[in-house]
């Protein structure tokens, strides 16, 4: 554009070699022109740069706060499966099994591994450097093999969330014993046990497999993805198919009169009314007048679907609207009824925009909390969502929950949380334009 | 996409959204639903998740709703769409207790589950501070009386209102008006400093427009209402090592190595001075349970019973470690007491 405009104001000082467009006053008014136009670039580099910068902060703060959480170190201990203890008349029966005292087990391994720790209440500080989950740990291994009662074996354990935190690097060792939570007998043990091999950080599988907990070490963010999906089946189940049926009818059959006039206003002021008011809404329709079940996906689902409706029915509106008039008056031409001409020409035509458009619309419901908060999905839910009406959460929901413990570990977890949500919302977005960039068609 | 396709799939949703309408209605709980506030919320789930993985019991869903807002929710009815439990930061009102029976609900089982510390604390490294209520009403209240009447606050260092606190500038953070922390806050800390101070009584004669002056926090800049969130409220500390906060006794057990706590009328918020009642920025932390709802959603007795439990609340339970402070030894055993016959609550 630029090069061509230059190009033409040289052209003209060529062919008017000694005219008006070499006076003075037009080299200050070209100068000055130039001089606009540079300006206005520098500006919108540095808006670019100042967006750009914000987005490196935002990212490097949250990768920088969350990469350790995708870790945790573990803690080895020789346990023997006493059969006194798991099963005494040797049934190897699944609920005797589960009944056995695992605690005393992994006391006993402690006191073996550290015989020079002696006193109840030591005993007891010793043990806190294991997650109070390890028990579970143990009875999960010896359930899925019985064979094993009997057996002096080794087991890897979670560290409890304070020693994590410390092998991280998050607490500091020279603060005096009172001002840290894991004290000088625990990191003396702690010492130790690296010495011999027996404390590694692995891949913290955890994250990924669990559901929440208020042990940070034992949370994860499997039951918020699950919750998260079967909510945005639901909503895409509702909110696609009612979405463009309404804008093919509005765009392709109805009148234009003031009736649809007004329901279009009515769309697009829907489109951006806060997406709190639709919890409202939720809350006074499904769960008070429907008395569907509270925090469940299909109820946030629906409020999600009601909110992205709008979106998606503009979305599909404007795709409709570029499909060029020649196409649906060629199919009229050649007999095709309007019907089988929206079916077979338009709708496929518009459908690479109408799934951007979704795609976008879905995103945006996947990231959404205000208005689950009125249909009680804000929620301390452990167990795994395995139906439409059971208690779920969501992805963005457990961040918020998260990001208000107590406990510094989860401050990590939060951050690692929203690098999983993130990268949900990338792939989402890059399907949008890669979808748009292969099925897209210019005429 | 042909036509029937389309029509299939939208049949298909609406009949889903029916379907589950349908069976929703019908449908009974086996899974203990909790509500309430914020503050009872860490210890709730602490208790929720132990008891779900003795594993005999679905683990009971806890949501955060705040105190007056889970009470509500609490007290909308019998049967399986209301909630079992409500947490609470304070007692339940008599007002509570009139909607409840007038919904239905007339046996509500009490427990008080511990305390919770309300700390003020400053960065680790800060110079230290001691204050007596008296001086952190006449710091954060809206009007003080100077020369025989109310005038706004002119109070803009710490050294203005005693030669003895440090000579900075008055800064705190806290928890902003909807927050029981603040309710609490304003109940412990603000009314009694506020009755302290001789003038306030002369001045203001009126008792109903003296509540009202006590409980008042200025919005001038030197109280900075930092957000629910009080890990938050924490980082600002680091940051600022001018500034104090307002905020529960777990995060200070958290963040020990962060922060230090200042003492109030000499007392600090130490575990065993909250216990034993001496720390005077300190409220009492209730669960109520309906009794309708025992046997026929299963597993509420065993719940409180769990909650009561020594290995629970008792001195060296985990909810201690969740930053509860166990009640002395008598309380507790009135609370295992209460859960187990569940006796009613009348007020």
């Amino acid at each position: 554009m630029t090069d061509l405009a230059q190009q033409g104001s040289r052209d003209m000082t060529m062919a008017h070699p000694k005219s008006r467009y070499q006076s003075a006053e037009f080299s200050a008014r070209l100068r000055a022109r130039y001089a606009a136009e540079q300006r206005f670039r520098a500006y919108g580099i540095a808006a670019v740069s100042l967006a750009a910068v914000m987005l490196v902060i935002l990212l490097g703060s949250i990768v920088s706060k969350g990469y350790t959480a995708f870790w945790q170190n573990e803690i080895r201990l020789t346990v023997t499966l006493d059969p006194a203890e798991l099963d005494p008349q040797g049934t190897r029966d699944p609920k005797v099994l589960a009944q056995g005292n695992y605690m005393k087990l992994i006391r006993d391994a402690l006191a073996a591994r550290f015989p020079e720790v002696t006193g109840r209440n030591e005993r007891r500080q010793l043990a806190d450097i294991l997650s109070n989950g390890a028990p579970f740990t143990l009875q999960k291994m010896v359930m899925a093999d019985p064979s094993l009662v009997g057996k002096t074996v080794p087991v890897w354990f979670q560290a409890s969330d304070d020693v994590d935190q410390l092998e991280k690097g998050y607490i500091d060792r020279s603060l005096p014993e009172v001002q840290r939570r894991v004290n000088d007998l625990q990191i003396k043990a702690l010492d130790s046990l690296r010495q011999d091999g027996s404390l590694h950080a692995g891949f913290n599988t955890t994250l990924f497999t669990a559901g929440d907990s208020r042990e940070p070490e034992q949370a994860g963010i499997w039951g918020a993805i699950v919750g998260s999906f079967l909510t945005l089946v639901v909503t895409m189940g509702l909110s696609v198919p009612i979405g463009i049926a309404a804008a093919v009818y509005m765009e392709e059959f109805a009148p234009k009169n003031r009736w649809t006039d007004l329901i279009e206003v009515n769309i697009n002021n829907l489109a951006a009314v806060p997406s709190i008011i639709y919890g409202l809404l939720g809350l006074a329709v499904f769960l008070n007048f429907f008395g569907m079940p509270r925090s469940a996906p299909v109820v946030g689902g629906v409020v999600l679907a009601l909110m992205t409706l709008p979106v998606i029915i503009i979305a599909a509106r404007v795709a409709l609207k570029a499909v060029p008039p020649s196409i649906r008056e060629a199919a009229l031409g050649i007999g095709a009824s309007p019907l089988q001409t929206v079916m077979h020409h338009v709708l496929p035509l518009a459908m690479p925009g109408i799934l951007t458009g979704t795609i976008i619309g879905m995103a945006r419901a996947l990231g959404e909390t205000a208005p689950l908060l009125m249909i009680g999905m804000i929620a301390f839910i452990v167990d795994i969502p395995n139906s439409f009406t059971s208690s779920a959460t969501v992805l963005p929901v457990q961040i918020f929950m998260w990001s208000d413990s107590p406990e510094r570990a989860f401050t990590e977890r939060t951050s690692a949380a929203i690098m999983v949500l993130l990268g949900f919302l990338i792939v989402m977005n890059g399907l949008a334009v890669y979808l748009r960039k292969k099925f897209e068609r210019r005429w | 996409m042909n036509t029937r396709t389309l029509a299939l799939a939208a049949t298909a949703a609406l009949a889903l959204t029916a379907a589950v309408t349908g069976t929703a209605n019908a449908q009974s709980r086996d899974q203990i639903r909790a509500v309430g506030s914020s503050t009872v919320f860490p210890f709730t789930t602490a208790v929720a998740e132990a008891f779900g993985k003795g594993g005999q019991f679905k683990t009971p869903v806890v949501e955060s709703t705040g105190t007056g807002g889970g009470l509500k929710l609490f007290c909308a009815g019998v049967g399986p769409a209301h909630p079992d439990i409500a947490n609470a930061s304070r007692r339940i009102k008599k007002s509570e207790v009139d909607q409840c029976a007038a919904n239905g609900v007339t046996q509500i089982t009490e427990l008080v589950i511990g305390f919770d510390g309300i700390a003020i604390a400053s960065a680790k490294g800060a110079k230290h501070a001691d204050f007596t209520r008296e001086q952190i009403w006449k710091a954060l209240a809206k009007e003080v009386p100077v020369g025989g009447k109310m005038v706004p606050n002119p109070y803009k260092k710490w050294s203005d209102i005693d030669p003895s606190l440090p000579n900075k500038e008055i800064e705190v953070l806290g928890p902003p008006p909807t927050s029981g922390t603040r309710d609490a806050f304003a109940e412990l800390v603000m009314e009694p400093g506020c009755h302290k101070v001789k003038d306030v009584a002369a001045v203001v004669t009126d008792e109903k427009a003296r509540a009202k002056v006590c409980m008042s926090v200025r919005e001038d800049g030197a109280y900075v209402e930092a957000g629910e969130n009080d890990n938050l409220i924490v980082q600002k500390l680091t940051a600022n090592p001018d500034a104090y906060g307002i905020f529960g006794y777990s995060y200070i057990e958290q963040n020990m190595d962060k922060l230090q706590a200042a003492k109030v009328d000499g007392v600090a918020p130490t575990y065993e001075d909250v216990s034993a009642g001496k720390y005077p920025v300190s409220r009492s932390l209730y669960v109520y349970v309906k009794n309708a709802h025992v046997g026929t959603i299963p597993g509420i007795r065993e719940f409180v019973g769990e909650y009561t439990s020594e290995r629970a609340m008792g001195e060296d339970g985990y909810l201690a470690d969740k930053g509860l402070i166990a009640l002395p030894k008598a309380q507790r055993d009135a609370a295992r007491a209460a859960a187990m016959n569940l006796t009613p609550l009348s007020l």
